[in-house]
């Protein structure tokens, strides 16, 4: 944020200068559009703007474990939180970056399960486990991203999907450890000295904390050189390296970091949860975390929490209709992605722009 | 038991499940040349393929009419599909229209296990559940049904596609769009007819599988995903791609799971898919495209 745009500032024409961060990462990505015209480039005020506006969203939300009618809604917003995260992360590899990653539940996985069994059959603390947790992610990523990202589309959809695929036999058949598809049990939860955060309205201000740290650093990390650098292979990975940016090295990068970030929302996941068990980190769980990047709004720093709105909130609306649960939730998710494909986050920029 | 006959009984099941996985992999393969898209649908059709079946043959109690009734039914369901999903998408770019079918595919999951129930469904074999012994060598005859309408299904595939006007033109668009729309081809109507075909293949698929395997509303998924690693094998968007890299995935995983563990089966067929990739960054037999930028 510090740096000026003098200095810093890549070629206009690898990165559409738009006043919000909404390059569509795959519009350019087959590679033929000519370059937006050349409009002057501004310094950059996204990170101010977005971040002030992240730490409002986030003082609001300081009332819910005090207005909230019972626990269970503060374990929701736990949980919103958490996939916060993990939308978040994912939309920077995908919505900036413009590399389709169907593995992030893996790497959420990977978290859980290092912090989980730390705690659970090592009497380890969480606090070692989260470090732990962020580390198993971001290494898991950057062994995968390693051969993988010279992979390009549905290779490295693939490749990471099959990554994500391998990991969820791990946590099924490694049952010493893992616990196997019963699950792990026995996770103990995060504590400040004698008081165990145990209950949903404790463990929500560790949730609250992180999550904007997260949120915070993914808007400063956007903003920053290596932001622009990865925010132009969004845009066409030739034009970017046709200007000295080392593509491999920026996507092998934000893939690792995203991967920490999801190791981090997993070690939360499992010391809220007491528990984990290797279904929500199949390969489903990564298909629909794309989808939800998707739904809030690609390469928009607000659509991750729209998606993870939507992915906690419509399940708990259609629970009344039981059976019908997954059609209704089938249904909405085609008709927003047939009628609005820029996301909730580009109905709400339509919107404002109307009104102005 | 000797080790010939061994190795022979595991080629057969091996060809077999591959068989499942190649049609999974033509029909996805057809969709991905006519669009760009990922048609995460593919596996949902495969499903309703066994499970259709499954409620048809209560009714004919004919296996025959049973199966045929069902593929033409699902085939008819991809057309229909194509129609009220993809055809309106506004933009449509790889992208969003991959995102799409996964909406399709959780109505059409929804569907079934609302009609059809969750109980896993299944029939006997179209000759019965028997197995046959040749010289020592055991094999279940729904196997070798698989193997064989499998191929002939192949046949006709490639007869459509390379000696008809209609497969020409899906060819066609499926190469150019714009082009075949300059020659007078109806794209929109050959994108359709592409996901009728795609559905027909799953449907297939699933109706001779179930038999062996039986078949819940859940299945779908996992069907696609090995569907779309065999399709990656081969080389996606190659048609003959598509069947090599199903049966060599088929003959990996029931190698794998015999000679290694059967438990860490899918992490054997997705490892030595992996590996394959990294170092055939495009499938066995795709050519590395050279896109100008």
């Amino acid at each position: 944020m510090s740096q000026t745009a003098a200095t810093e500032a890549p070629p206009a024409g690898a990165l559409p200068a738009h006043d919000d961060v909404r390059d569509d990462a795959r519009e350019g990505t087959g590679g033929t559009d000519a370059a937006p015209a050349a409009r002057p480039v501004r310094k950059p005020r996204l990170f101010a703007r977005n971040a002030v506006s992240f730490v409002v969203l986030w003082a609001l939300m300081i009332a819910v474990p005090f207005v909230a009618p019972n626990f269970y809604v503060v374990s929701l917003v736990n949980l919103f939180l958490i996939y916060v995260i993990l939308i978040a992360s994912l939309n920077l590899v995908i919505g900036f970056c413009g590399q389709i990653s169907l593995g992030h539940a893996g790497f959420f996985g990977l978290g859980a399960y290092a912090s989980g069994i730390l705690s659970a059959k090592f009497g380890l603390t969480p606090w070692l486990g989260l470090p732990a947790a962020a580390l198993a992610g971001g290494l898991g990523a950057f062994v995968i991203g390693l051969p993988a990202l010279r992979l390009h589309g549905h290779y490295l959809a693939m490749a990471t999907l099959g990554f994500n695929a391998i990991l969820v036999v791990l946590f099924n058949e490694l049952i010493p450890l893992t616990g196997g598809p019963n699950g792990l049990l026995g996770i103990e939860p995060f504590a400040l000295g004698p008081i165990a955060l145990d209950t949903d309205e404790t463990v929500f201000w560790l949730v609250w904390i992180v999550s904007l740290v997260v949120m915070i650093a993914i808007a400063n990390l956007v903003d920053s050189r290596m932001g622009r650098s990865l925010r132009a292979i969004g845009g066409s990975e030739r034009g970017a390296a046709s200007l000295g940016i080392d593509t491999y090295r920026t996507k092998l990068a934000t893939f690792a970091i995203a991967g920490a970030m999801a190791g981090i929302a997993g070690s939360l996941y499992a010391h809220v949860n007491l528990y984990v068990s290797p279904e929500t980190f199949s390969v489903f769980p990564s298909i629909m975390l794309l989808v939800m990047v998707a739904l809030g709004g690609t390469g928009r720093l607000w659509g991750p929490i729209f998606g993870a709105a939507v992915f906690i909130a419509v399940p708990q609306v259609l629970l009344d209709f039981a059976d019908l649960e997954l059609l209704l939730f089938g249904l909405a998710m085609l008709i927003v992605l047939i009628g609005f494909p820029a996301g909730i986050a580009g109905l709400a920029d339509g919107w404002r722009r109307w009104l102005k | 038991m000797d080790g010939t006959n061994t190795l022979v009984q595991l080629v057969i099941a091996g060809l077999s499940i591959g068989s499942i996985y190649a049609l999974i992999a033509l029909g996805f393969n057809i969709v991905f040349k006519c669009t760009g898209a990922m048609n995460f649908a593919q596996g949902e059709w495969v499903m309703m393929g066994g499970m259709v079946t499954a409620a048809l043959f209560g009714v004919f109690s004919s296996v025959g009419l049973a199966v045929v009734t069902a593929t033409v039914l699902i085939g008819a369901i991809g057309l229909v599909s194509e129609r009220i999903t993809i055809w309106p998408v506004r933009r449509p770019d790889p992208m969003t229209l991959t995102l799409v079918t996964v909406g399709l595919a959780i109505v059409s999951r929804s569907l079934v296990m609302i009609f059809l129930g969750k109980m896993p469904a299944g029939y006997s074999g179209f000759s019965g559940t028997d197995v046959i012994s040749i010289e020592g060598v055991t094999v279940q005859t729904q196997s070798l049904w698989i193997i064989a309408i499998t191929l002939l299904f192949l046949v006709l595939m490639h007869f459509f596609f390379e000696r008809t006007v209609l497969g020409k033109a899906l060819r066609a668009v499926s190469a150019d769009p714009q082009a075949a729309s300059l020659v007078g081809i109806p794209s929109s109507q050959m994108l359709m007819l592409a996901f009728g075909l795609a559905a027909l293949a799953g449907g297939i698929a699933g109706a001779i599988v179930t038999p062996l395997t039986l078949m819940t509303y859940d299945q779908g998924a996992t069907l696609g995903f090995k569907g779309f690693s065999a399709a990656m094998l081969g080389g996606i968007g190659n048609l003959p791609g598509a069947v090599v890299g199903g049966l060599l995935l088929g003959l990996i995983e029931t190698f794998g799971s015999f000679y290694i563990s059967s438990h860490f089966k899918d992490a054997i067929s997705f490892a030595v898919l992996l590996l394959i990739l990294f170092m055939r960054p495009a499938g066995l037999f795709g050519r590395v495209e050279v896109v100008k930028a």
